[in-house]
C-alpha cells in the first residue's frame, strides 16, 4: 500500500508530461481559435431578458428581424476586460448606430443589472445565459467574444477577446464595414 | 570582446558543473574526502563564472552595445539607466542567465555556509544541485545564448516592452527567481537524502533556513508582482488568476506547506516522506512555471518570445529532473521508517490539516491552470478558466485554513487538551463574532462571503495575538516579567506570530478591496464631475507631455471631499513610438483606509488627442494597502524566524574566543 502511494506522484507527473508534449506541437496556437460557425447559420437559442434590465431578451429570431447585420457581444459583469471593451462598444453604438445585442454569460442578474446601470447600457437586447448553454451553442472560449451576424442569420465574423486598443478596434471596424453593419460612415 | 568573455565564462561554468555533478557524489559513496571537498571549490567557481557572464551581459546593456542581438532586441539608447540594467533580465535569455546565477548562488551558499552539514550529505546535495546546473547551463549555451552577435548592428535598439519599464517590475523577477530557484537547494537536499536513504530531525534543521529564505523571496516577489499589476495595468484589482501568476503562486503554496511539515520532521521525527515529497514537488512546480512561461503552452498576458523547440528542451529537463526525482521517491520513500506517533488533537494533527489544505489548494490551482490544455488535448475544445472557478474553489479552502490557523499554535505536541484550548480561545472567538456583527451593522450590503471572511480574518488576528499574549504572560505576570518573556521568546516563534498576523492583515485588505470596491467608468470632457465613495472628482483637462522615450497625455483631476480639496491626480497614458505600444500610468491617492485610483484610457473619440473627450476610470479600493502591508509582515516574520540562533546559517555554536558576543545570555 505504502509503495503504491509512493508511485502516485510519479504517475501524475508522467500523465501531465504527456499532455505537455502534446501541447508543444508547433502547429498548435492556443490563442488562435477557429470558429466552425463562420459562414454557417447562427445557432438556435432563445434567452430570457435579464431581470432588472429594461431591454428584451434575445433569441435566434431577433437576429434576422432587423434592417441590417447585427453584432452579438458576449459579456459578464465578473469579466474585467469586458469593462474596458464596454466603452469601445458604447462609442460604436452612439457614433455609428451599431445594432448591438448582448449575451450575458454565466452572470447573476443582480450583478449584471448593477454593472449596466453603472456603465450604461448600449445593448438593444440582452439574453441572460445563466447556465452557459447558449455560450456552448455559440462555441465561445471565454468572455468577451463578439460576433457579426448578417441579415440572413449567417455568422460573418468572430472576434475573441476584448476589442480594446488601436489595432483591435481597427480590425473590428474593418470587419464591420465589410459586413455593412454600420449605419453611418466612419471618419466623420 | 566583453560579450565573448561572458560566453566563455558560461562554458567554463558548465565544465565545472559537470565535474561537480560526478566527483563529490562518487566521493561520498567511496568515502573519498578530497573528492567530496572538491564540491566547495567547484561551487564557488561556478558562481564566479556565471557572475562574470551576468556582469558581461549587464555591461552590454548599460553601454547599449547593439552588436549583441539580445541588447538590440530588448533595449534602446534613450532608455533610463535603471531600465537598461533591468533589461538584462527582461528577455528570455537574460532571465534564464539570472535563473542560473541564482541557482549557483544557492549552491555556493551551501558549500560555504553549510559547515554544520555532514560531509557526505553536503557532497551529495551539491552534486544534485550541479545536475540542475548542467541542465540549465547547457540549455542556455545551446539554445538561448544571450551573447549572440548580430551583423550589421542596428542603429538603435527595438526597446523593452514599455509595460515592463517600471521600478516595481524591474525588481520583481530577481526576487521571484530568488524564491523559485531557491527551492532548488531544498530539492537537492531531498534527493540527496533519498539517495542516502536517511532522513532525520537534523536534516530538517539544515533544510529549514534555505526553505525560509526562498519562501521569503517568493512572497516578496509575488507581492511586488501583484502591486505592479495593480498600479501599472490600470485595471484596478491585484490578482487575475492568470496562468503566469498561478505558476508563481503554486510553489508558494506548496513551499508554505513544506515550511510547516519540516517543523514536524524536525521536532517530532514524523512526516518524513511527506516532507521529502513536498521538497521535490515545490521545486518541480517552480520548474513547471519556467516551462509554462517560456513554451507558449498556455495563453497569458505575459509574454516571452515563444519557441516550441525551447519548449521541448525544457520539457526534457523537466522529465529528467521531476521524473527522475519522483522515480527515486517511489523507490526509496516506502522504506523510510515513520516517526513519532500523535493523537488526533495535537500540534502534529493541526499541521497535518494545514498541509492537506495547502496541498489541495495547490492541486486546485494546478488543475484550473492546466484544464484548458487538458480539455483541448482530449476533446479539441478551447476554453479558458477564469476567476469564477478559482474564487469558488480556492477561497473557501483558504477560509477553512484560516480557521485552523488561529487554533493551531495553541495545540501542544503529541497530545493536546482540547477543552483547555477551547477555554483559552473562547474570549477571542466571541470578540471576533462581535467585530463581524459590528462591521455588518456599519457597512451592510456586502456579499455574505465577505462577512464570513471578515469573521475568519479577525479570528486569526485575535487568536494569534492571544497565543502570543499567553506565551509572554501578558496581564498575568508583572510587566517586567512580560517584557522579559517577550524578549526571550525564540525568534522562530516570534516570526510565526508576525507571519500569521501578516496573513490576517493581508486577508482584511483582500476582503475590503474585493467586496467593497466602487468603480465608475465615464466619458469626460473638461469640467465633468464624478462622485465616488464620498469623493467629488472634477476632470479639468488633459495636456501632452514628452518623456525620455515616450509621449504622454496627462489628465488632471481635482479631488474634493465635502467641498474641501483633497488632492490632484494626474493619470497618464503613455505611448512609446519605438516599441509601438501604449501604457496607462494610473494616479493613486493612497491611504491606509483605501486607494482612490484613476486612470485614463482609450480616448473616447479619434480626435481626442486634442484633449476633448476621454474615458476615465475611477475606482475606490478600500483597505487595499493592507494586502502589501500583510505581505511585508509575512516576509518580516520569515526573516525573524531565519535569524533564530538555532537555524542561523553558517554560525553553528562558535567556540573560538572571537565568537559573536552580542548574543543574549541565556
Amino acid at each position: 500500500m505504502k509503495r503504491l502511494f509512493a508511485v502516485v506522484p510519479l504517475a501524475v507527473a508522467v500523465v501531465l508530461g504527456g499532455f505537455f508534449l502534446w501541447g508543444l506541437n508547433p502547429e498548435r496556437d492556443p490563442s488562435e481559435i477557429p470558429s466552425v460557425l463562420i459562414s454557417q447559420p447562427a445557432p438556435e437559442f432563445d434567452l430570457p431578458s435579464v431581470p432588472g434590465v429594461d431591454v428584451p431578451g434575445l433569441g435566434r429570431a431577433d437576429l434576422t428581424d432587423t434592417p441590417g447585420p447585427v453584432v452579438i457581444n458576449v459579456f459578464a459583469s465578473w469579466c474585467v476586460p469586458c469593462k474596458a471593451e464596454h466603452a469601445v462598444l458604447t462609442r460604436f453604438v452612439e457614433r455609428y448606430g451599431l445594432r448591438l445585442f448582448g449575451i450575458n454569460y454565466k452572470d447573476e442578474p443582480k450583478d449584471a443589472a448593477t454593472w449596466l446601470s453603472d456603465l450604461g447600457n448600449p445593448y438593444a437586447r440582452i439574453g441572460s445565459d445563466r447556465s452557459g448553454r447558449a455560450g456552448i451553442e455559440w462555441g465561445i472560449s471565454g468572455v468577451p467574444e463578439t460576433f457579426i451576424v448578417g441579415r440572413d442569420g449567417t455568422v460573418l465574423y468572430r472576434y475573441v477577446g476584448p476589442i480594446v486598443g488601436e489595432e483591435a478596434v481597427a480590425k473590428f471596424t474593418t470587419a464591420l464595414t465589410q459586413a455593412g453593419a454600420l449605419d453611418r460612415e466612419l471618419g466623420s | 570582446m566583453i560579450p565573448e568573455i561572458g560566453h566563455f565564462a558560461l562554458a567554463l561554468a558548465l565544465s565545472l558543473a559537470v565535474v561537480q555533478s560526478v566527483l563529490p557524489i562518487l566521493g561520498a559513496s567511496r568515502g573519498n574526502v578530497r573528492w567530496m571537498q572538491s564540491a566547495r571549490s567547484s561551487a564557488i567557481g561556478q558562481v564566479f563564472f556565471v557572475g562574470v557572464a551576468f556582469a558581461a551581459l549587464m555591461r552590454s546593456f548599460v553601454v547599449s552595445d547593439f552588436t549583441v542581438r539580445n541588447v538590440a532586441e530588448n533595449s534602446h539608447s534613450l532608455k533610463p539607466l535603471l531600465f537598461k540594467i533591468a533589461g538584462t533580465w527582461g528577455s528570455h535569455e537574460g532571465s534564464l542567465l539570472l535563473w542560473v546565477l541564482i541557482l549557483t548562488v544557492f549552491g555556493a551558499g551551501v558549500a560555504v555556509l553549510g559547515s554544520n552539514i555532514p560531509a557526505a550529505t553536503k557532497a551529495r546535495t551539491l552534486s544534485v544541485q550541479a545536475w540542475i546546473s548542467v541542465g540549465f547551463l547547457s540549455f542556455l549555451l545551446f539554445t538561448s545564448n544571450p551573447f549572440d552577435r548580430v551583423f550589421p548592428p542596428p542603429a538603435d535598439g527595438s526597446d523593452l516592452n514599455p509595460l515592463l519599464q517600471d521600478v516595481g517590475l524591474a525588481m520583481h523577477p530577481p526576487l521571484l527567481y530568488f524564491g523559485y530557484v531557491g527551492f532548488s537547494i531544498v530539492f537537492s537536499f531531498a534527493v540527496a537524502a533519498l539517495i542516502e536513504g536517511r532522513i532525520d530531525a537534523a536534516w530538517a534543521r539544515w533544510v529549514r533556513p534555505w526553505t525560509l529564505a526562498a519562501w521569503m523571496s517568493l512572497t516578496a516577489g509575488i507581492a511586488l508582482g501583484s502591486w505592479w499589476a495593480y498600479y501599472e495595468l490600470g485595471w484596478g484589482g491585484w490578482w487575475f488568476w492568470d496562468p503566469v501568476e498561478n505558476v508563481s503562486f503554486m510553489p508558494w503554496l506548496l513551499g508554505t506547506a513544506l515550511l510547516h511539515s519540516a517543523i514536524v520532521t524536525e521536532k517530532r521525527d514524523a512526516f518524513k516522506s511527506w516532507t521529502i515529497l513536498l521538497a521535490i514537488l515545490t521545486f518541480s512546480l517552480s520548474l513547471l512555471g519556467t516551462f509554462i512561461v517560456r513554451s507558449g503552452l498556455l495563453t497569458s498576458v505575459h509574454a516571452f518570445a515563444v519557441d516550441p523547440e525551447r519548449g521541448i528542451y525544457i520539457l526534457g529537463l523537466l522529465a529528467l529532473s521531476i521524473g527522475g526525482s519522483l522515480t527515486l521517491y517511489a523507490w526509496r520513500a516506502p522504506v523510510m521508517e515513520g516517526g513519532g506517533l500523535f493523537r488526533p488533537i495535537s500540534r502534529e494533527a493541526g499541521l497535518l490539516v494545514n498541509n492537506l489544505i495547502l496541498a489541495a489548494a495547490t492541486g486546485t490551482v494546478l488543475f484550473g491552470t492546466l484544464y484548458p490544455l487538458l480539455l483541448e488535448a482530449l476533446t479539441g475544445d478551447k476554453i479558458s478558466v477564469g476567476p469564477p472557478f478559482f474564487n469558488a474553489a480556492f477561497v473557501p479552502m483558504m477560509l477553512v485554513l484560516g480557521l485552523f490557523m488561529g487554533a493551531g499554535p495553541f495545540l501542544s505536541w503529541k497530545r493536546a487538551d482540547l477543552a483547555g484550548v477551547l477555554q483559552r480561545v473562547r474570549f477571542v472567538a466571541g470578540l471576533a463574532v462581535l467585530v463581524t456583527l459590528a462591521v455588518w451593522y456599519l457597512i451592510s450590503g456586502g456579499p455574505f462571503l465577505a462577512y464570513v471572511s471578515i469573521l475568519i480574518a479577525v479570528w486569526l488576528l485575535l487568536a494569534t495575538l492571544r497565543e502570543w499574549a499567553l506565551r509572554i504572560k501578558f496581564m498575568e505576570a508583572p510587566l517586567s516579567e512580560t517584557l522579559r518573556r517577550a524578549r526571550n521568546l525564540p525568534r522562530a516563534s516570534q516570526g510565526m506570530t508576525l507571519a500569521h498576523v501578516g496573513l490576517a492583515v493581508a486577508m482584511i485588505g483582500m476582503i475590503g478591496s474585493s467586496a467593497w470596491k466602487s468603480e465608475e467608468i465615464v466619458f469626460v470632457t473638461p469640467g465633468t464631475d464624478v462622485t465616488i465613495a464620498g469623493f467629488d472628482v472634477t476632470f479639468t483637462g488633459a495636456e501632452r507631455l514628452r518623456g525620455p522615450n515616450y509621449i504622454a497625455d496627462r489628465g488632471r483631476l481635482e479631488v474634493r471631499r465635502d467641498g474641501e480639496p483633497v488632492t490632484t491626480l494626474y493619470p497618464e497614458r503613455r505611448s512609446y513610438p519605438v516599441a509601438q505600444s501604449t501604457t496607462t500610468e494610473s494616479a493613486i491617492r493612497s491611504t491606509l483606509a483605501g486607494d482612490l485610483y484613476a486612470s485614463i484610457s482609450e480616448p473616447a473619440s479619434e480626435d481626442a488627442a486634442s484633449g476633448e473627450a476621454w474615458t476615465l476610470r475611477i475606482l475606490y479600493e478600500p483597505l487595499v494597502n493592507f494586502i502589501w502591508l500583510g505581505a511585508l509582515m509575512l516576509v518580516a516574520g520569515g526573516a525573524l524566524s531565519l535569524s533564530d540562533r538555532r537555524l542561523r546559517v553558517g554560525v553553528p555554536r562558535r567556540t573560538r574566543p572571537h565568537g559573536d558576543l552580542r548574543l543574549p545570555a541565556e
